[in-house]
């Protein structure tokens, strides 16, 4: 080849990078359609949608914090998918997260904000990764299938939330009312995040995302157990010959994304919400898996993505208010560009293939 | 606990368990085709929404329960046509494109139950059929045969898909694709063409089993209201082995549980109904730990084909 290999190395990781958008783009086409089907102008739902997301203040920052925990539930995907496992289950690890979370903050109400805020966090993060440990050991140690492991520890973190905070974790003052609202006290004020943005929900924990964005790049491409889980990831065979353990870093990938989704949960409690509530987790458990796979399974990828995303559902609010069109069209569109986005690495295989046979 | 024990409160939990197992077994013997044939389908989940919705749609509208059946199998069929498509000719990671499958079930449901609906309303579904003479036997008639006819269809599938499975050319298609496609593929079998063929008959079973709930179980139909079952199902599948016989096993294990302790509650015994929710989930990972699994699973599950490739 005459040309320089590496402008074209960098023009092909372009192509490979814009991909996606491109899945973006046909996923907003099928949703015209789909507006045009049900009465409602398409330009007059995107534009809603836009403004929802980025028009002012309150837009750019609502999106951000909905993409707080869409990227730390994405970069917790990011390291299982790494490392050749299915973690599906994001949706259980953010309710034990922000379950832990929220009683840690409350039971040891008295302690001081310093000691407190970093304890409830590691609460949070310790139990999403056992939520994820316990799939992940069944697999090791039993070969149980990690997608089953992962859906029916979807289905406890669930019922175990709804006995909490039903339960012991109740709201006094709800009971009090009689209105038995299944949601946990205030958590005392010393552990509320940061706010960034006076007047508006955004809360340092975007910045402590974003910083763990970065140490998740370190830590795969930088450090031995990185290396050895995408290693496995790649190839299970030829890692085992070389000697890693396989079975450990397996469980060990499921860990760490379960410990991210946790920490997902941890932040929306202490950031967002300041207490726990049913139906926290929202549906960020598999949104995250969109981020993280939109931004090709790489940490810093998924920070626009995230971004990206966290408008996507912030704009589909608002184009419900001004198109009466349900919101519910951008989770088929999320679906979609699922769909469209892992169909389309078969284009940057073919072209990888035909730039190793012309090497 | 002594009020469990009881004849009509063990065959009452004898007769929701066999209800209870229908739409698991429709979407997760579907799932097994597809998965012998070396497709994970991840996205039953989603098949099945659209299928109850569309199938509460369709009945409602025709007034004909079987023209909402069909409808809601017609709709499966082409989202497995595009998880297909996506997964078989596409060549996508499996795992993945089945959760965006998924999501866009979901979502498509939701929107269309929204716009179209707008409101929960319930239906005259399929009504119980008693079998002559059968259903006559003393206690066990009422609990085994007095079902409505989707319930008969899920267990008359059993038998029906190990035969196709195990004893047609087909079935050996199947089996053969899924553990060493290059191999079938020097002997002639069509690889694509049979994963084609399993993908989309799992969707159809998909949609049938969504259609089960809204038209003939729960007979109404309301925002994601399968609730993680088509995952389940998914479980199932590795539960039961990739065997027909083994999924059976493992939806009536699911649905037997599931029946207990919904009587538990019924009765009021003492036991919070979330833990009791728990319950059969907790003890399908007990059982999966403790058995040990004999059947390799098949050997190019997930594992696109293309030829020319060792």
């Amino acid at each position: 080849m005459p040309d320089k290999p590496g402008i074209k190395k960098f023009f092909n990781q372009i192509v490979d990078a814009l991909l996606p958008l491109l899945g973006l783009v046909l996923a907003l086409l099928i949703g015209a359609v789909m507006l045009l089907a049900l009465d409602a102008s398409p330009l007059k739902a995107y534009a809603a949608m836009l403004d929802g997301a980025v028009g002012n203040i309150s837009g750019i920052t609502q999106t951000l914090v909905k993409a707080t925990p869409l990227l730390l539930v994405g970069l917790g995907v990011v390291i299982a998918f790494r490392g050749g496992v299915t973690n599906i289950g994001g949706e259980g690890q953010l309710t034990v997260g922000a379950l832990a979370t929220t009683a840690v903050a409350i039971g040891f109400g008295a302690l001081p904000g310093w000691i407190l805020l970093p304890a409830s966090l590691l609460a949070g993060t310790l139990a999403g990764a056992a939520w994820g440990g316990v799939p992940g050991v069944l697999k090791s140690r039993f070969g149980v299938n990690e997608i089953l492991g992962t859906v029916m520890m979807n289905a406890i973190a669930l019922q175990l939330s709804n006995f909490l905070l039903r339960g012991v974790m109740i709201d006094p003052a709800e009971i009090e009312r009689g209105t038995q609202i299944a949601q946990s006290a205030l958590l005392p004020e010393q552990t509320w995040l940061a706010r960034l943005v006076p007047r508006t929900l955004l809360h340092s924990g975007a910045i402590l995302a974003v910083v763990m964005a970065v140490l998740v790049y370190i830590f795969l491409w930088r450090t031995t157990i990185g290396y050895r889980i995408r290693a496995v990831g790649l190839n299970p065979d030829a890692s085992r010959y070389a000697g890693i353990r396989v079975p450990f870093y397996q469980a060990l990938s499921l860990i760490l994304g379960g410990a991210f989704a946790g920490l997902a949960g941890a932040v929306e409690v202490l950031g967002v919400q300041h207490r726990m509530l049913e139906g926290l987790s929202g549906g960020y458990g598999f949104s995250g898996i969109v981020a993280a796979l939109f931004g090709k399974l790489h940490p810093l990828g998924a920070i626009p993505a995230s971004v990206l995303f966290g408008g996507l559902l912030v704009g589909g609010n608002k184009m419900q208010r001004v198109v009466q069109v349900p919101s519910s069209l951008i989770d088929a569109m999320l679906g979609l560009v699922v769909l469209f986005v892992v169909s389309a690495d078969i284009w940057s295989r073919r072209r990888a293939r035909r730039r190793e046979i012309n090497e | 606990m002594n009020r469990l024990f009881t004849l009509p409160v063990l065959l009452g939990i004898l007769y929701s368990g066999i209800r209870l197992a229908t739409p698991y077994l429709y979407a997760a013997i579907g799932e097994t085709f597809s998965q012998r044939s070396g497709v994970l389908n991840l996205g039953v989940d989603g098949i099945m929404l659209m299928g109850a919705y569309s199938g509460f749609y369709v009945a409602q509208k025709s007034g004909n329960l079987w023209v909402g059946l069909l409808a809601a199998a017609v709709v499966g069929l082409l989202m497995g046509l595009l998880m297909a498509f996506v997964s078989v000719t596409l060549q996508a990671t499996q795992g993945i494109s089945g959760i965006g499958l998924y999501l866009f079930g979901l979502g498509l449901s939701t929107l269309l139950f929204k716009t179209t609906l707008g409101g929960v309303e319930s239906i005259n579904g399929f009504q119980p059929v008693k079998i002559p003479l059968l259903g006559d036997i003393p206690y066990l008639g009422d609990v085994l045969f007095n079902h409505n006819l989707l319930v008969y269809g899920a267990f008359l599938l059993v038998p029906l898909a190990w035969w196709v499975m195990n004893k047609t050319t087909f079935g050996l298609k199947v089996r053969a694709v899924g553990q060493n496609p290059q191999a079938a593929d020097t002997l002639g079998v069509n690889v694509n063409r049979i994963r084609y063929t399993t993908v989309c008959l799992g969707g159809m079973l998909a949609g049938i089993a969504g259609a089960s709930l809204s038209i003939a179980l729960i007979n109404l139909f309301q925002e994601d209201m399968t609730n993680g079952m088509g995952f389940i199902a998914v479980a199932l599948v590795y539960f039961g082995s990739w065997r027909p016989v083994g999924v059976l096993g493992g939806a009536l294990l699911f649905s037997f549980v599931n029946a207990l302790q919904l009587w538990i509650q019924v009765l009021g015994i003492p036991l919070p109904s979330d833990i009791a929710v728990m319950m059969p989930y907790i003890l399908t990972i007990l059982a999966l730990t403790v058995s040990v699994n004999r059947t390799q699973k098949p050997a190019a599950l997930t594992k696109p084909y293309q030829r020319g490739e060792s």
